[in-house]
């Protein structure tokens, strides 16, 4: 036996470069994974989110009172979205997830002020994600030394202490800040999507790939009672899955459960429909593919970006524009705010609706899909 | 012709992918109870051919009955009454064969499935290895067992697809005993096959080369109508004298069969003056019957492969 020999080397090494150029779609992975990684966390990622949507109830409509407003916009933590007209309306929108920062300003806000009489203005922060609690915590913090500058010139324009209101922060819904409290709910969501969509994605190819394929199509078993066959016993397999990590989620993290039988509802019909959509798309990734590795690449094509536009690991509301947009079409976040609604906040149905209507509408997208794509025949 | 029941009748069959025209102008009949041996070399498309039939593919063109149905538009019905073995064992290797089994009589909506199973079992003789995986089997079995689920909706025609590549001797002969047991009983069946000798087991034969079908009938018919004329050619060293024969005139065919050569030819004068100069000791000279294999390789020598799109 010779010793190493460079020729034999090349020849595995050219072999290698061969197949790899055939594998389009790993080709593809190469490529665009890092492309796709390099813009996620150069642009979407942001761990120090700004530019949360805000509710202000004013019953003052003076100048101090305004220029709370101002300044609190000026610190770009903060967009001010929603003008609501009472408190109930207030309430909803933060039920509901629209807002992470309601501020209530009183009617004698700037009497009291001027007068010296210890002004106060409620702040509540929706602190289900305490990451993006904290900055808009820390923005509305700083107003009570910040607002009046512009206003009070001369001398009075230097910090004043003490200073001339004072702000009430109020944590809602997770008022601790446990940072468990958010990202164990979304870990259901998370380990829903990358086991069933991956599952579903390999169950059709496996078929193929093994020749199974070929034998089932020669019984009268139409390519619709195929995919029903196959994905039923995958909404069990998820709904086992739920159970599991909602007993653990309670058990090891005392995580809060929904409270009532309206929001229990609410969140089965959310989970069931969130399963059925991922079992939907891994099929639809199955009639694409042409193999089991395939399948799987896939699916955590699917899946990579998901954990960042999701809001799963950063604060939906901190992402920017484009991110968001996207992020709106992945299931896992209509999901994400559905369960974190339902835990930490009871949302019931009504409060969930625009999330249950998308993970509806998504279900239908890809079930058309992939009905027009499953073929009974071989060709 | 016409007086018999065809369990398939189609014609005109065209299939391609992408550019390669695999089944060209394909026109088969197959009277019912007929045991019908599709021959052709790898790649011929007895494969696609038999898939066409049981609707697994879409034809491109052609048009006909299969069982008395429209085979394009009936597939469905055609189906349920079909039993198909694929040339790759297809049945699920990580359930058992009782499971497989069970599985088929559930999708072919079978009443008395334990029943049904259970009698398939036992015809099978594997009443007592029922709970061992299908996977584990060794490749004769598996012929078997495939066989069983083909049948097991007791289907009025059956299509086999080099059911017995891969397997030894014996369990190729026993198969065919069952083949013949099951068209005694009516079926009809349609098997490809690329051995020689299970074509003397078939009623009939049809050779597919380069997707075209080039013969059709009973093997004496295909012999007697290629005009084919075969000498035998035996003594020492007579491969060296069939390398040289090969490219004289009038020698369609010269291939060594053990220690003798076969060489054809359908003129019989030059066949005749191109064996001429090897009329002499030590070898010796007889006119035979040609085989059907030295048809086939003759067929194979003037028909030329234009599948591909120009
Ligand atoms: N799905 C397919 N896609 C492309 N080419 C195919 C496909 N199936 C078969 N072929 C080609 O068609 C020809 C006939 O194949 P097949 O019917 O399997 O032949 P046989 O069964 O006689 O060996 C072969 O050249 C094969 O490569
Ligand atoms: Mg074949």
């Amino acid at each position: 036996m010779s010793g190493l020999s460079f020729a034999r080397i090349a020849a595995v090494m050219v072999k290698e470069f061969t197949q790899l150029r055939r594998d389009r779609i790993t080709y593809a992975m190469i490529l665009v994974m890092p492309l796709m990684q390099l813009l996620l966390f150069g642009y979407a990622i942001n761990t120090d989110p700004r530019h949360m949507p805000a509710a202000v109830l004013s019953h003052d409509h003076g100048r101090l009172a305004n220029a709370v407003v101002a300044t609190l916009e000026r610190t770009t933590y903060v967009d001010v979205k929603h003008l609501p007209g009472s408190e109930a309306e207030m309430d909803r929108l933060m039920r509901r997830g629209e807002i992470t920062l309601a501020l209530t300003i009183p009617p004698d806000f700037s009497e009291r002020v001027l007068k010296g009489d210890r002004a106060q203005i409620l702040a509540e922060v929706d602190a289900t994600d305490p990451t993006a609690a904290g900055g808009v915590a820390a923005a509305v913090a700083t107003l009570p030394s910040n607002a009046f500058r512009a206003e009070l010139r001369g001398p009075a324009a230097k910090p004043v202490s003490p200073a001339p209101f004072e702000v009430v922060v109020h944590r809602l819904y997770n008022p601790e800040g446990i940072t468990s409290y958010n990202i164990v709910p979304g870990l259901l969501a998370i380990i829903l999507s990358m086991t069933l969509v991956m599952m579903t994605a390999m169950a059709v190819t496996r078929e193929v790939e093994r020749g199974t394929m070929e034998s089932l199509l020669s019984t009268p078993a139409t390519a619709f009672e195929v995919m029903i066959g196959k994905l039923l016993p995958y909404i069990a397999v998820g709904l086992v899955q739920t159970v599991i990590v909602l007993a653990l989620a309670r058990l090891l993290f005392s995580v809060p459960m929904a409270q009532t039988l309206a929001g229990w509802i609410a969140l089965t019909v959310g989970i069931v429909l969130f399963i059925t959509g991922n079992l939907a798309l891994g099929y639809l990734i199955s009639t694409v593919v042409r193999s089991q590795l395939q399948a799987m690449q896939i699916s955590m094509f699917y899946m990579m970006p998901s954990l960042f536009l999701s809001g799963f690991m950063f604060p939906f509301a901190g992402l920017p524009g484009w991110a968001r947009v996207l992020g709106e079409i992945i299931p896992i976040t209509h999901f994400l705010r559905i369960i974190r609604g339902s835990l930490l906040k009871g949302q019931v149905l009504a409060d969930m609706g625009t999330d249950l209507l998308a993970l509806g509408g998504f279900l239908v997208v890809v079930a058309v899909l992939t009905v027009a794509r499953s073929r009974t025949t071989l060709d | 012709m016409t007086d018999t029941q065809a369990a398939i009748d189609v014609k005109g069959l065209n299939k391609s992918f992408g550019d390669k025209h695999v089944v060209q102008d394909v026109s088969i009949r197959v009277e019912e109870g007929r045991i019908t041996g599709f021959l052709g070399p790898n790649g011929a498309g007895k494969t696609t051919t038999l898939r066409l039939l049981c609707g697994l593919l879409t034809p491109d063109s052609g048009e006909g009955e299969v069982l008395g149905l429209d085979f394009r538009s009936q597939t469905d019905a055609i189906k349920r009454q079909t039993g198909y073995m694929t040339q790759r064992f297809s049945l699920y290797e990580d359930m058992t064969i009782e499971e497989n089994l069970s599985f088929i009589a559930r999708v072919y909506e079978l009443g008395d499935r334990r029943g049904r199973v259970g009698q398939a079992l036992e015809r099978l003789g594997l009443q007592d290895r029922r709970g061992q995986l299908a996977g584990a089997l060794s490749g004769g079995w598996k012929q078997r067992l495939a066989l069983a689920a083909a049948t097991l909706h007791e289907p009025r025609l059956l299509l086999l697809d080099e059911p017995t590549a891969g397997v030894d001797p014996k369990a190729r002969r026993e198969f065919w005993d069952e083949i013949h047991t099951l068209a005694d009983g009516g079926l009809t069946v349609l098997v490809s096959t690329h051995y020689m000798d299970e074509a003397e087991r078939c009623h009939d034969i049809g050779y597919i080369l380069y997707g075209r079908l080039i013969a059709r009938g009973t093997a004496a018919e295909i012999i007697a109508g290629s005009g084919l004329v075969t000498f035998n050619g035996q003594g020492a060293d007579i491969g060296k004298a069939a390398h040289e024969l090969e490219h004289q005139d009038g020698v369609l065919s010269a291939s060594a069969f053990g220690a003798a050569v076969h060489v054809s030819g359908t003129d019989r004068a030059a066949l005749e003056r191109a064996i001429a100069p090897w009329r002499k000791s030590p070898f010796r000279w007889d006119e035979v019957e040609p085989s059907l294999e030295d048809v086939f390789i003759q067929l194979m020598g003037k028909t030329s492969d234009d599948r591909y799109a120009s």
